[in-house]
C-alpha cells in the first residue's frame, strides 16, 4: 500500500486510519481500488466530504463498511439510481416498474412484499409463504461447488431471516455448451463441464445436507454462459403470521448465532459488484465462503425454536458484505444505532484486523435482536442444538454506529449516512435488433428433426441431474419434478405444506434468454407467460411472481437500455395478468474476456392449489382420450430450439397477448377444479412436437393427432405448426366423458379437439395435406430425450 | 399394551431432517411419538421411557468420516448402558436410511453376535456412484422373524422411494457368502430390491439403486427386533406421496410405508 495514504494506528492490532481529507481525485480512485472497497469516484469524493465535515480521516473499518453498503450487491445502485432512457429520466427502475406493479395490483395477499430479504405471501389465514430467489453467478464462476452450494445456504437463510422454516429449494442454471472446445476457453475461465459438476454437486450437497427438498428447476445451455455461469438458487418456507416478530428497540442486545467468523468471503459483494477477469480466481478466491450445511441445519433448528417461543424481537441474515451489511441495515429499519465490541465475535482463525471482521462473509450467521430479560431461554435454546451464540452488542437510541476493538473506537458513522450514498445517473440506449427471417425448406423427415430436438441439451431430459437432488425430504412433495415410471417433466411441483389441509403450493418457472437476443422486451413477457402458464398446468392460482435479472455491465449503455426493456415488460404483464412481484433480486457485471452474458431473466411464480386432491399431471393417462390444443399458434420461431438446431436465431419471437391469455389461463384452471382435466401440459421450447412427446411417454401411451386442426394464425408449414413457441398454449386430455363440459367450457377461447391417445405406443401427426408427417415409438421418442444428459457424462 | 400408551421416541442430532415425517407416520396410527434430541437424552432423559427407538434419515453430524459412523460412535459411548438394557429388553429400533447406517456402525445389525464392538457390515458409497433420489420395489423377504414386517406377506412387492449416497450394503469380501448363509439361516434378511414383477435386481441399476450385495435393502437382528433399511417408508405412507397417484383412478388411502410402521405398533399391542 502506499504509505503516506495510510496511517497505522498505534495500536496492538492492525488498524489504519485512510488519510482522505487532503487527498485529489487520482489518489481516492487509488485507495478505492488499493483497499479494494469499489467506490467510483462521485462516492470517494461523498465520503471526503463527510469526513471533512468531521475533521477526522476514517479508519480503514469505516471505509470498507461504506464500500460494502454501497456496494451495487448490497445497495442495488442500478435498480435505484437515476437512468437517462430515450430523452426521458427513470428515477429507479425499482419503483418505476417492479414495485409500481405490486402496488398497482395491490393484493389483500401480500403480508410484507420488498421489506426483506424474503417476501411473505398469506397461504391460510394462519399461516403465510416466504419466498426468495438469490443469484450466485459470480461465486460459481470461480468455484463452482463452494459458490452454488453457498448460494443454496444463503436463501436459506434470506427465508429464516423472516422467520421462515424452509420446505422446499428451486434452483435454475445457465451453463457453455458441455462440448465446449478447451482450445477455445481463454485463460481464467473454466471449463462448462467442470462448471456443471461442481455447480450441480454444490447445490445437491447443501440442500441435501439440509433437509430441504429441492423441488423445481431448469438448465440452460448458452455459449455466453461459458465465461458467465448463472446460478439461480431459490428457497420457499412457511411460518406462521402471528410469530413474525420484527420489531427491535434500543437497548436490545444483539446476538451473533452459527458459525464461527474467518478470512472466507472478505469482499464477496465487491466482487460480485464487478466484471470477470482472468485475474479474478487468483484475487477473489477469497471472496468464495466455505459452506457447513450441519451448521445451518442446527441454526435453522433453534431459530424455528425461538420463533416459536417468541424470544427474539427481530431478526435478520448474514449474506453480502457479513456484519456490515446486517447491522446497518437493521439499526436503519428501526430506527436506532448501535454499538457492537468486534472482539467478542467468535473467529475460525486468529489475526483477523477488525475491518475483516466486520465484513467477513463467512457462512451460517445469523443475527438477532433479545430483550435482555428472554436472553437466558435463548442461549439454552441454542446450547441445546450445539449452535455458538454470542453477544456482541446492543442498540442504542441515538442513529450512530459504533464499533470497538479492545478498547479502541475503530469506527463510528452516522447511519443515515451510511444509507445516502450519492445517487448513480446512468445512461441508457436501446436499440432494437435488425434480423431477417431465415429462409430454408421444410425438411422431408421430420420425424428425425423431433428426435433431434428432443435431444437437444435445452429440451433433453434433466434426470441426471434432477435424482442427485432429494426432492422428497419432508413427504410433502405431491408433483415431483420427474413424474411417475419414466420420468417425466412436471411443468410445476406441488408441496403440501400443513398435515391438517389439502391446500398446497406449485412451484414453477419460466426462463427464454435465447428469445432476448432478438428482443428482450418479449423475452421477458414470454419468461412471465411460461411461469404463470406452468402453474396454471398443475392447478395453480393467485400467482405471485419473483424476478431475478442476470444482466452484464449497467455502466454500459446498451446493456442498461435492455434492462429498463426487461423491466418494461415486467411491469406491462406482472399488472395485465394480476400477478404481483413479491420479491427478486439482480445480478449485474456478469462479464468475462468472452463478453457479456445474454441478458437472462428468470421469473419464479408461486400458485396456491386449494386443493392437491385434484392436482394435474402432464402424462397422457389412458387411451381415446382425447387430446385438445389450447391457445393460438402463430409463426413465432425466432428463438425457438427448432431455430437453433437448424442454425438459425431468426426474427419473430414469440408475443404474448394478455387478454386472450388471461381467459385460456382461467378456463384451464375452471376445467381442472371441475375434474375434466386428466392430463395438461404446457407448450414450450420445442413447441406442440416436443410438448405431445413427452406426454406420450411419461404416461406410456401413444398419441395421433391432426395438424390441420390446430388453431393457427397465417402458419402453413407443418414444421413451423409443429414446432413454434408461441406462448399461453396447453396440450389438454380429456376423457371422452368428459367432452361436452370441456367443450363447453372452453367456449369462445381458442381450443379445438386435434387428436386422440391411442394403444399403440406411437406419436403419429398427419401433416397439413393429410399425409402422416411424424411417426416415432414412443420408446425411440424416450431413448432421444434420456440419453444426452444421462449419467455419467 | 394400549396403543394410545405407546411411546415411540424419535432420536436427532445436528444433521438429521426426517424425524418429523416419521413422528407424523407413528402418530396417525395413533401411538405418542416423540422427538428428542440426543443431547436431551443424555441429560435429563432416559431411553427406558420409551416402547420403541427409530433412528431417522438425515445427514447426522455431516456424514463426515463415513455416513452414521460419528453418530453411532456418540450413542455407544454416552448411551451405551442405557442402549445396551433397551436391546436386552427387544424393545424394537428401527433405523431409516441414516438410521440403517448409524446401526450398521454401532454394531447393532446385522449382531450375528449380539451387540458387536466393530461394524460388521457396511454401506458403501452407491454404484453407480452419486446421491440418488427414485422409487423403487423391494421384495419382502423375511419367514416372520422381523417384527416390522409381520403385516406384509412373504414375496409381496412394496414400492417406496430412496435417497441417499452411501446405501451399498455389502459384507466383508472373504466372509461375504457366510455372512449371507447366517442370514438366510437366522432369517435376517428383510428386504431385497427387485423390478415392478418383483425379478430381483441382480446388482444392476436402477431396479437395485446402490450396488447393494445380493439386492440387500435391509436387515434385522437374530431377534428381529432391530430392524434397518435404505428406503423412507414414511416418504411412502400417504397415497399422495406416490409417485404417479394422479395415474389411478381410485387412490389406496395409504402407501406401503404404513404396514411398516403398524406392523411395529401391533407388536407392541400385544406386548405385555
Amino acid at each position: 500500500m502506499t504509505g503516506s495514504l495510510y496511517t497505522r494506528r498505534n495500536t496492538p492490532f492492525s488498524l489504519f486510519e485512510v488519510n482522505i481529507l487532503e487527498t485529489g481525485e487520482q489518489q481516492l480512485l487509488e485507495i478505492s481500488q488499493e483497499m479494494g472497497v469499489g467506490l467510483n469516484l462521485q462516492e470517494m469524493k461523498s465520503v471526503q466530504e463527510y469526513f471533512r465535515k468531521r475533521k477526522r480521516n476514517p479508519t480503514d473499518v469505516e471505509l470498507q463498511t461504506i464500500g460494502q453498503t454501497w456496494s451495487e450487491h448490497c445497495f442495488h445502485k442500478t435498480f435505484k439510481g437515476k437512468i437517462k432512457f430515450n430523452g426521458k429520466e427513470i428515477d429507479s427502475l425499482f419503483k418505476t416498474y417492479i414495485a409500481k406493479a405490486t402496488e398497482e395490483i395491490n393484493p389483500s395477499w401480500c403480508f410484507s412484499v420488498f421489506e426483506d430479504n424474503a417476501g411473505i405471501i398469506r397461504f391460510d389465514k394462519d399461516y403465510g409463504i416466504a419466498v426468495k430467489v438469490e443469484t450466485h453467478n459470480h461465486p460459481s464462476a470461480i468455484e463452482p461447488f463452494g459458490g452454488a452450494a453457498t448460494g443454496v445456504g444463503g436463501v436459506i437463510r434470506d427465508v429464516l431471516g423472516v422467520w421462515a422454516d424452509p420446505i422446499a429449494c428451486t434452483d435454475i442454471l445457465g451453463f457453455g455448451p458441455l462440448d465446449y472446445d478447451y482450445e477455445k476457453l481463454p485463460s481464467g475461465v473454466k471449463h462448462p463441464k467442470y462448471v456443471y459438476m461442481g455447480v450441480v454437486a454444490g447445490i445437491g450437497s447443501y440442500g441435501n445436507n439440509m433437509g430441504i427438498p429441492t423441488v423445481n428447476g431448469a438448465i440452460y445451455f448458452d455459449e455466453s454462459y461459458v465465461g458467465n455461469v448463472v446460478v439461480y438458487c431459490g428457497c420457499i418456507g412457511l411460518l406462521p403470521l402471528k410469530k413474525f416478530k420484527r420489531k427491535a428497540k434500543p437497548s436490545d442486545i444483539i446476538v451473533l448465532a452459527g458459525g464461527k467468523t474467518g478470512r472466507d468471503g472478505i469482499h464477496g459483494v465487491t466482487f460480485a459488484s464487478a466484471e470477470l477477469t482472468e485475474k479474478s480466481e487468483e484475487i477473489s478466491r477469497p471472496a468464495v465462503q466455505i459452506a457447513n450445511p450441519i451448521e445451518e441445519e442446527k441454526l435453522k433448528r433453534a431459530i424455528i425454536e425461538i420463533r416459536d417461543s417468541e424470544l427474539a424481537s427481530s431478526i435478520t441474515d448474514l449474506g453480502g458484505g457479513g456484519l456490515s451489511s446486517a447491522l446497518g441495515e437493521t439499526a436503519k429499519r428501526f430506527g436506532c444505532g448501535a454499538v457492537v465490541e468486534l472482539e467478542k465475535i467468535p473467529l475460525k482463525h486468529r489475526g483477523l484486523a477488525p475491518w475483516e471482521i466486520y465484513v467477513s462473509e463467512s457462512q451460517e450467521r445469523m443475527l438477532l435482536t433479545v430483550s435482555p430479560e428472554n436472553l437466558e431461554l435463548v442461549f439454552e435454546i441454542f446450547k441445546k442444538e450445539d449452535v455458538e451464540a454470542t453477544v456482541i452488542g446492543k442498540y442504542t437510541d441515538d442513529t450512530v454506529l459504533r464499533l470497538h476493538y479492545k478498547d479502541e473506537k475503530v469506527a463510528e458513522l452516522d447511519i443515515p449516512f451510511l444509507f445516502e450514498p450519492p445517487k448513480t445517473v446512468r445512461t441508457a440506449e436501446y436499440k432494437p435488433m435488425n434480423f431477417a427471417e431465415p429462409e430454408f425448406l421444410e425438411p422431408e423427415n421430420l420425424t428425425k428433426t423431433l428426435m433431434q430436438l428432443l435431444s437437444s441439451p435445452n429440451i433433453a431430459s434433466k434426470e441426471s441431474v434432477i435424482r442427485t437432488y432429494d426432492h422428497e425430504v419432508k413427504g410433502n412433495t405431491v408433483l415431483k419434478p420427474l413424474h411417475g415410471e419414466y420420468g417425466g417433466p412436471n411443468d410445476a411441483a406441488i408441496i403440501k405444506p400443513l398435515d391438517g389441509s389439502w391446500k398446497g403450493i406449485a412451484v414453477s418457472c419460466g426462463m427464454n434468454p435465447n428469445y432476448g437476443k432478438i428482443d428482450v422486451y418479449w423475452m421477458a413477457a414470454s419468461a412471465i407467460d411460461e411461469a404463470i402458464r406452468n402453474n396454471v398446468a398443475v392447478g395453480g392460482r393467485r400467482i405471485a411472481l419473483l424476478d431475478n435479472f442476470t444482466w452484464g455491465n449497467p455502466e454500459k449503455p446498451e446493456r442498461l437500455g435492455s434492462l429498463v426493456r426487461a423491466c418494461e415488460a415486467c411491469y406491462d404483464f406482472a399488472t395485465a395478468f394480476k400477478t404481483p412481484f413479491i420479491s427478486g433480486k439482480d445480478s449485474l457485471y456478469n462479464e468475462s474476456p468472452l463478453g457479456p452474458v445474454t441478458p437472462t431473466l428468470l421469473i419464479t411464480a408461486l400458485g396456491i392449489v386449494p386443493d392437491i386432491r385434484s392436482a394435474v399431471s402432464m402424462d397422457v393417462k389412458a387411451p381415446n382420450n382425447l387430446i385438445y390444443m389450447v391457445g393460438q399458434t402463430f409463426k413465432e420461431l425466432g428463438g425457438s430450439e427448432y431455430y437453433k438446431l437448424k442454425g438459425f436465431l431468426g426474427k419473430t419471437v414469440p408475443k404474448v397477448q394478455p387478454n386472450q391469455a388471461r381467459k385460456t389461463f382461467k378456463a384451464i384452471t375452471e376445467a381442472i377444479d371441475l375434474g375434466l382435466v386428466k392430463a395438461c401440459h404446457d407448450l414450450s421450447e420445442g413447441g406442440l412436437a416436443v410438448a405431445a412427446a413427452e406426454m406420450t411417454f411419461a404416461g406410456g401411451w401413444g398419441m395421433e393427432f391432426d395438424l390441420r386442426k390446430v388453431p393457427r394464425e397465417n402458419v402453413d408449414r407443418n414444421d413451423f405448426v409443429l414446432f413454434s413457441e408461441s406462448n399461453s398454449r396447453f396440450l389438454v386430455e380429456v376423457s371422452e366423458k368428459a367432452r361436452q363440459d370441456f367443450e363447453a367450457l372452453m367456449n369462445g377461447k381458442v381450443c379445438a379437439e386435434i387428436g386422440r391417445v391411442t394403444k399403440t405406443l406411437r406419436l403419429c401427426v398427419h401433416g397439413l395435406n393429410g399425409e402422416v408427417v411424424v411417426d416415432a415409438s414412443v420408446g425411440d421418442l424416450l431413448a432421444s430425450w434420456k440419453r444426452p444428459l444421462s449419467r455419467g457424462i | 399394551m394400549k396403543r394410545e400408551d405407546i411411546k415411540v421416541c424419535v432420536l436427532r442430532v445436528g444433521g438429521t431432517n426426517c424425524d418429523a415425517e416419521t413422528k407424523r407416520s407413528l402418530e396417525e396410527l395413533s401411538v405418542q411419538a416423540e422427538i428428542v434430541h440426543v443431547n436431551e437424552l443424555a441429560k435429563r432423559r432416559s431411553l427406558m421411557e420409551y416402547n420403541a427407538l427409530v433412528f431417522p434419515g438425515g445427514f447426522s453430524y455431516g456424514d463426515y468420516v463415513r455416513a452414521g459412523a460419528i453418530w453411532a460412535k456418540w450413542i455407544l459411548a454416552k448411551l451405551g448402558k442405557e442402549l445396551k438394557a433397551f436391546v436386552e429388553e427387544n424393545r424394537p429400533i428401527l433405523g431409516i436410511c441414516n438410521g440403517f447406517q448409524v446401526l450398521v456402525e454401532a454394531g447393532l445389525l446385522p449382531g450375528f453376535e449380539e451387540i458387536s464392538s466393530y461394524p460388521e457390515a457396511a454401506l458403501a458409497t452407491n454404484f453407480p456412484p452419486g446421491y440418488n433420489c427414485r422409487w423403487v420395489y423391494i421384495k419382502h423377504e423375511n419367514n416372520g422373524k422381523c417384527i416390522f414386517t409381520r403385516k406384509i406377506p412373504k414375496e409381496k412387492v412394496l414400492r417406496m422411494p430412496v435417497a441417499h449416497s452411501e446405501g451399498r450394503f455389502m459384507f466383508a469380501k472373504e466372509k461375504e457368502k457366510q455372512c449371507l448363509e447366517r442370514l438366510y439361516e437366522n432369517d435376517q434378511l428383510v428386504f431385497r430390491y427387485c423390478d415392478k414383477n418383483g425379478e430381483y435386481g441382480d446388482g444392476r441399476f436402477p431396479a437395485n439403486p446402490n450396488g447393494s450385495f445380493h439386492d440387500i435393502v435391509g436387515i434385522c437382528n437374530l431377534e428381529g427386533t432391530i430392524f434397518g433399511l435404505m428406503p423412507h417408508p414414511e416418504r411412502s405412507f400417504y397415497w399422495w406421496q406416490q409417485p404417479d397417484w394422479t395415474r389411478q383412478e381410485r387412490m389406496p388411502q395409504y402407501g406401503d410405508g404404513k404396514l411398516i410402521f403398524e406392523s411395529l405398533i401391533n407388536y407392541l399391542e400385544k406386548k405385555s
